[in-house]
């Protein structure tokens, strides 16, 4: 069995509930933190854990921590990234739904240390019924003296306030996220300045996703140090994945971030397998943004090593014959699927979710739809495939926010790796369109 | 012209911010759960209360998916489009679904009882496929499921 350091507990009836929580050893780490730790002791022991952001661009916690501005007189702002709408990706929904106190224990310590006195939750609006959840626990929290004024008597105060999103994924990426909680369109800013010197309200912020901040609770429970010998290399810790698609067993699973891509799709503790014996025919193993990796280099990387499921090895090969861990959404493929299908639907998702600033993610994204849909209806020409290849290298890196890049991205890596199925839809018009 | 109720909890979040601006998703939210849908009167009425232009209140409430600028029906269907439940059967149920409503992405039906709209992925691949009707939310669904579903509404 593999080890758990985040949902160790949450097989526990009624665990959703404070006073569940708390008889369980729930917000010990915070009573540790607050009592006996000053807030960079907390961030020191942050960096030494090697946790790195779990929101997808793997940068590592306590140096992001570390780079907050601290001018006198202004105040500093934590915001959690609840915005979860990378397709494939429900660890943070989950997270929120059935542990809900651990988030808002992790959040208590690192609004501590970070020197906050008000934290964000901005949550995607489609979550529909996760803010009642969160309030009903801010709630107790509040009745607990976790929140308020001067918590447990440590003279800290801290308010955590729920904002909802109202369908947007754009709002995702940190700046555009902080110009949504400012009420605004969520187009991204240029970056730098990072948020950890202008974010919130011009404010010095950290913006961390949800799985982070919950990790930052079992860090100061077990410390840095312990919690670094979980997992390989330079991906410390635990990881949640968003197991889904083609497998027996979809769902959230936490791995400690040392077994191989082989086991987690075939072992019973983890996917399962593939149903109904049929073979394994590419996986997306980090969310839609991430290169799709066909069977051979998923199992293996091009050397002929095990790929395993870290941020290294996932990435190993670049984007020729790699990809990334990114946010954890695991999605499976079986033989009968169709990747130019599911590129398509890809392409039509960027396009629409485009905030429309850049022209080459504007247009190009658009562009992409347009001449997949054709393909996939049994309209496409050779020459179509060499246009799409052209479209997204203009994309790449011309761009204010990685949205295009992640528009690109899978694109390029459908083309690299399954050309033949492309070729075989304008080759053969009318059975694609089945 | 705001009514009384709306005007009342627009005050509350502007309260909560440091300027009046800054309340105006939250502002378009409470317009349209009292209207239903958000028409060009809502955007004059939201401008004039947070002290903005209708053009600059109007730019926001497009950029939002779950701000609707169109009317809409009694329910809102967000039906997933996307890769997981793309894989795990999402064509048959729109097939299903348009056929069962006689109405495409972005209609309202003839009765008024439900508009359908596509929804990136919803958060719960792991039952895909899924889609939401309000404020609930369907998974591992079968197209003959469809049709009991939808009868809950009215
Ligand atoms: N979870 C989800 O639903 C989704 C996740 N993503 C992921 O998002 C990633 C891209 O995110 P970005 O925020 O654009 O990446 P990024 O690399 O620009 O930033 C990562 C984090 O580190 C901080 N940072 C980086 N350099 C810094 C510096 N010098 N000083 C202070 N802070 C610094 C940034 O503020 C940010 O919080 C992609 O890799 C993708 O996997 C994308 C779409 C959806
Ligand atoms: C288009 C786009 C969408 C994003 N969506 C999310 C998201 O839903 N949740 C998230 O935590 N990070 C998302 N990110 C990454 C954030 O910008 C940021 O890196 C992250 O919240 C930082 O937290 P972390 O360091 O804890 O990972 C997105 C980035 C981009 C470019
Ligand atoms: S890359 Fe796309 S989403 Fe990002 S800022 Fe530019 S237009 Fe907007
Ligand atoms: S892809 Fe449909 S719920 Fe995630």
């Amino acid at each position: 069995m593999g080890r758990k350091l985040l949902l160790d507990k949450a097989h526990i009836e009624g665990i959703r509930y404070y006073d569940t929580y708390r008889k369980n050893g729930g917000y010990a780490a915070a009573e540790k933190a607050l009592k006996s730790m000053s807030p960079d002791q907390v961030t020191e022991e942050v960096k030494k854990s090697g946790l790195r952001g779990r929101g997808g661009a793997g940068f590592p916690t306590g140096l992001k921590w570390s780079f907050l501005a601290k001018p006198e007189g202004v105040p500093r702002y934590l915001v959690c990234n609840a915005d979860e709408s990378e397709p494939g990706t429900f660890k943070d929904r989950y997270l929120m739904e059935f542990i809900p106190h651990l988030l808002i224990e992790g959040l208590l310590i690192s609004s501590f240390a970070l020197g906050a006195h008000s934290t964000y939750i901005y949550i995607r609006g489609e979550y529909a019924w996760i803010p009642d959840i969160l309030e009903e626990a801010i709630n107790d929290a509040r009745k607990n003296n976790w929140l308020g004024k001067n918590i447990q008597g440590t003279g800290y105060d801290l308010e955590i306030y729920v904002q909802r999103g109202a369908g947007a994924y754009i709002c995702g990426e940190e700046t555009a996220l902080i110009e949504s909680l400012e009420g605004k369109r969520g187009n991204p800013r240029i970056k730098p300045p990072f948020p950890a010197v202008k974010g919130l309200w011009q404010c010095p912020t950290v913006v961390n996703n949800v799985e982070t901040l919950a990790a930052v609770v079992p860090i100061i429970n077990i410390g840095g140090d312990e919690y670094a010998k979980y997992g390989t290399g330079k991906s410390t810790g635990t990881k949640l994945i968003s197991a889904c698609g083609n497998i027996n067993k979809p769902g959230v699973y936490e791995i400690d971030m040392n077994i191989s891509v082989e086991e987690f799709i075939y072992s019973d503790e983890y996917c399962g397998g593939i149903p109904n014996g049929k073979r394994l025919k590419a996986c997306i193993p980090g969310g839609s943004s991430v290169p799709i990796l066909p069977a051979n280099l998923l199992l293996k990387t091009a050397k002929g090593e095990q790929r395993m499921m870290t941020y290294e090895s996932l990435n190993d090969g670049g984007f020729a014959t790699g990809s990334m861990m990114g946010s954890g959404g695991f999605i499976v493929l079986d033989e009968d699927q169709c990747v130019v299908r599911h590129t398509m639907s890809l392409a039509r998702f960027y396009h629409h979710e485009s905030c429309g600033q850049c022209s080459p993610c504007r247009e190009g994204t658009g562009w992409m739809k347009k001449v997949l849909l054709n393909i996939e209806n049994g309209k496409g020409k050779m020459t179509d495939i060499d246009l799409l290849w052209d479209i997204q290298r203009k994309i790449e890196g011309n761009t204010i926010c990685p949205l295009g890049d992640a528009a690109a991205w899978p694109v390029a890596a459908a083309i690299r790796h399954f050309r033949d199925e492309f070729e075989w839809h304008v080759t053969h018009p009318e059975e694609a369109q089945i | 012209m705001l009514t009384t109720s709306e005007k009342e909890q627009i005050e509350k979040e502007i309260r909560q911010v440091p300027v009046k601006k800054a309340a105006c998703i939250e502002a378009l939210k409470i317009v349209q759960d009292h209207r239903r849908w958000v028409s060009d009167e809502g955007i004059q009425d939201v401008a004039d209360i947070l002290e903005m232009s209708a053009e600059e209140v109007d730019s926001i409430a497009t950029f939002y998916n779950l701000i609707f600028r169109q009317p809409v029906g009694r329910h809102i269907i967000l039906l997933c489009d996307s890769i997981s439940c793309y894989v795990m059967g999402y064509k048959e149920l729109h097939q299903q679904i348009v056929q069962l409503l006689g109405i495409q992405y972005g209609q309202t039906t003839p009765d008024g009882r439900f508009t359908l709209l596509p929804n990136p992925c919803l958060g719960t691949c792991d039952h895909a496929p899924a889609l939401m009707v309000d404020h609930d939310l369907y998974r591992d669904l079968k197209k003959e499921e469809l049709e009991n579903i939808l009868a809950k509404y009215t």
